[in-house]
């Protein structure tokens, strides 16, 4: 008989464990599916991990584009990991990523063609505003109406979408790009360009903002008042009520900071790698960052590392893919996995795993 | 020492492995597909013209695809991948792809690119697109000729030019036989999204239409024009053969596999140049779907007669006399159509009600 017994205490050795067993429960399963779809299991493994980052062929390239790819995914990931932990659903930072991107490319195509450094920070600012003016819906919403932030932040990220693919056709869009829908493209105009800083790595300014959220998050967390009451009202919010923490402070505060930075994310992303604002401009990290928030264990340095684990399979994924012939869905499954095979070893942070019959009481 | 030489052994063996691959080395042709290759619809129609260039030209080339790119940031990595991966040559086949494709092609300037559907072209990056409007004519003919209600519901995915001319070759072909036609137009801002669409065909066809045109990939309005009973479709990008004969009447068909062996073939034989194409029926980039015997005998002679006559280029389906909706005349009696302005096409012809959403 296998029985599960409560821990007195959450477990310490294992809530930095069970990632890494996570990692390799993933690893296990997903080699049997990609074996049951007759890819060789290790071949499939070693492309998705190890290829990227070592194979002579790729590694020079991928390794810069894992930075890309992770950025965005750190930086939305450490404010909603803030939210998190006080138990603030912000579950549509997709859309607070797209409205960021609309209003910094908004800003910036309003003034085009000038040429002035000022160009780039002003649309900086006006991201992160959009972001966070999109959050601040939900955050009302709660703290006037008290409606469910999980649901008005999510169905708002339908809403966000559909002022995308308006404004890539309408507003936005290149004059002269014959009719065809998609603005300007801002990479290649060097007042709003988010290049990359250094030649072959990948760095770009998304890159230096998730790393500064990142410190910032993790002063917050340990050094300062707000991080204190964020934990507090997350685990205990009675007890937060009864020391003075307003609530709804905590609402305003963690939404409208992880949307600012879902809002920066989409910035960077659209005067950087993406270029330019298209239909189909958001390609999800507002949800995978979800993922990589708890594969980092909302910890601002697990992020750093989970976000770059899943820049890994999105890169190895691919790769894997078009090598091997492994269908997209399955790299999809893939990483669906991760997140599953967490949450149920996360079980073993607050259980312990007894065999035998339970004494009686 | 023992460890080095075995080491050298390896490499050497490794050269050799690579030379022999070098030597009968065969074309590697990448494609990059925006959706899933079991769509049912376009990408599908992609990978089937994959198919058959690897059963045209058996061990001289070798294919890989990838497919559910997103359109951007992504696209450009996986094209790099596959170029670094050795491919000789990558189709991109969709729109969103250009400007990726054009930074990819710069860095590459060795591997050859043709982009689906775009207006970009280099030194190594070709374009090319289907003249879908001369379907959309026959499939306007044949909706103009059975609708009873006169109204035609328009499923259309997002207002640009590609979709607006089929729109306009659709309305002008139907009003032709039927001058009480009316189309209803829904914007579903997709271009493959079931649910979505399913819900537009529902909506139309609540609202009296008895014909559903789609400019959307998927099979749902297919499948609920057929839970409505009384109302037909067509094939979109696909055959769509599953849902006839009713409510699927006949198809426009997306028949890549030509080109694609063309252009596979001007690699391999060291003659590939960039250039720009934009084929219709007459070159079968353009298919028309079997028109089946729902469609009473006489529309499907005169449906199969203008297929003929737009394919021998007899026939332009953009002929004048036409206006713009607003009024103002666009082609003179007997004036055809160029290409520069059907390419940029943002104008609603006459008769058409509603606005292209901007």
């Amino acid at each position: 008989m296998i029985r599960l017994e409560k821990r007195k205490e959450p477990s310490t050795l294992w809530s930095y464990a069970t990632p890494f067993l996570a990692v390799a429960l993933t690893v296990l399963a997903g080699g049997l599916m990609f074996a049951a779809l007759g890819t060789d299991p290790v071949a499939a493994i070693r492309t998705i991990f190890y290829d990227p980052l070592f194979d002579p062929q790729y590694a020079a390239y991928s390794r810069p584009q894992l930075l890309v790819k992770a950025a965005p995914l750190i930086l939305i990931a450490t404010g909603l990991a803030l939210g998190f932990r006080a138990g603030v659903w912000n579950i549509g930072a997709e859309g607070q990523y797209i409205i960021g991107a609309l209003t910094g490319a908004g800003v910036g195509l309003a003034l085009y063609p000038a040429e002035t450094r000022l160009i780039f920070p002003l649309m900086v600012v006006a991201g992160a505003l959009g972001g966070w003016a999109w959050a601040m819906i939900p955050a009302i919403l709660k703290t006037r109406f008290n409606t469910n932030e999980i649901l008005v932040s999510l169905l708002l990220v339908y809403v966000a979408e559909n002022l995308l693919a308006s404004m890539a056709v309408g507003r936005l869009r290149n004059p002269e790009g014959g009719g065809f829908p998609g603005s300007r493209n801002l990479s290649q105009w060097d007042a709003a360009a988010n290049p990359e800083l250094v030649a072959g790595t990948g760095l770009h300014w998304g890159v230096i903002a998730a790393i500064a959220a990142v410190i910032y998050a993790y002063i917050l967390l340990n050094r300062h008042l707000m991080g204190f009451n964020i934990r507090l009202t997350g685990q205990a919010p009675r007890a937060a009520r009864f020391a003075g923490v307003s609530p709804n402070r905590i609402v305003v505060f963690c939404l409208g900071l992880s949307g600012a930075l879902a809002g920066l994310a989409g910035l960077f992303e659209v005067t950087g790698p993406a270029g330019q604002i298209s239909i189909d401009f958001n390609v999800g990290y507002g949800f995978t960052a979800i993922i990589v928030a708890f594969l980092g264990r909302l910890h601002p340095l697990g992020i750093v590392l989970a976000g770059l684990l899943m820049a890994l399979t999105y890169i190895g994924g691919e790769l894997a893919s078009f090598m091997l012939n492994i269908p997209a869905a399955a790299i999809q499954a893939f990483q669906g996995m991760l997140l599953f095979f967490l949450l149920a070893v996360d079980m073993l942070t607050n259980f312990r795993i007894r065999l035998g019959r339970e004494a009686p009481a | 020492m023992q460890r080095r030489t075995f080491m050298g052994a390896v490499a050497t063996a490794a050269i050799l492995a690579t030379g022999a691959i070098a030597q009968d080395d065969p074309v590697k042709v990448g494609f990059v597909y925006v959706g899933p290759v079991g769509d049912g619809g376009w990408t599908y129609e992609h990978d089937q013209a994959r198919q058959a260039v690897e059963a045209e030209y058996g061990d001289r080339v070798e294919t890989v695809f990838q497919e559910s790119v997103p359109e951007g940031a992504d696209a450009e990595r996986v094209m790099t991948q596959m170029a670094l991966s050795g491919a000789d040559l990558i189709f991109t086949t969709s729109f969103g792809y250009m400007d990726p494709t054009m930074n990819v092609a710069q860095k590459f300037p060795d591997v050859k690119f043709e982009h689906a559907t775009g207006y970009k072209t280099a030194e190594n990056v070709s374009n090319y697109s289907a003249r879908f409007y001369e379907g959309r004519a026959v499939q306007g003919f044949i909706a103009g000729s059975m609708t009873e209600t006169d109204k035609i519901g328009y499923i259309a995915s997002f207002p640009i030019p590609e979709v607006i001319r089929g729109i306009n070759a659709a309305y002008l072909a139907a009003s032709k036989v039927n001058p009480d036609v009316e189309f209803n137009v829904v914007w579903a801002y997709t271009w493959f999204d079931p649910a979505k669409e399913a819900d537009a065909a529902q909506a139309l066809i609540e609202q009296g239409a008895d014909v559903i045109l789609q400019h959307t990939d998927s099979t749902a309005p297919q499948a609920a024009a057929e839970a409505a009973g009384d109302v037909i479709t067509f094939g979109q990008a696909s055959d769509m053969a599953e849902y006839a004969p009713m409510p699927r009447v006949s198809s426009i068909i997306d028949n890549w596999a030509p080109y694609y062996i063309d252009r596979v073939g001007a690699v391999i034989d060291g003659t590939w140049e960039s250039q720009s194409v934009w084929q219709g029926i007459g070159e079968g980039m353009v298919g028309i779907g079997e028109i089946t015997d729902a469609v009473p005998e006489d529309i499907r002679e005169e449906a199969t007669r203008i297929k003929e006559a737009i394919g021998s280029g007899e026939m332009h389906p953009f002929t004048g006399p036409i206006n713009r909706q607003d009024g103002s005349v666009w082609l003179e009696e007997g004036e055809t159509a160029d290409d520069e302005t059907l390419l940029g096409m943002d104008f609603y012809v006459e008769g058409l009600s509603g606005e292209i959403p901007n």
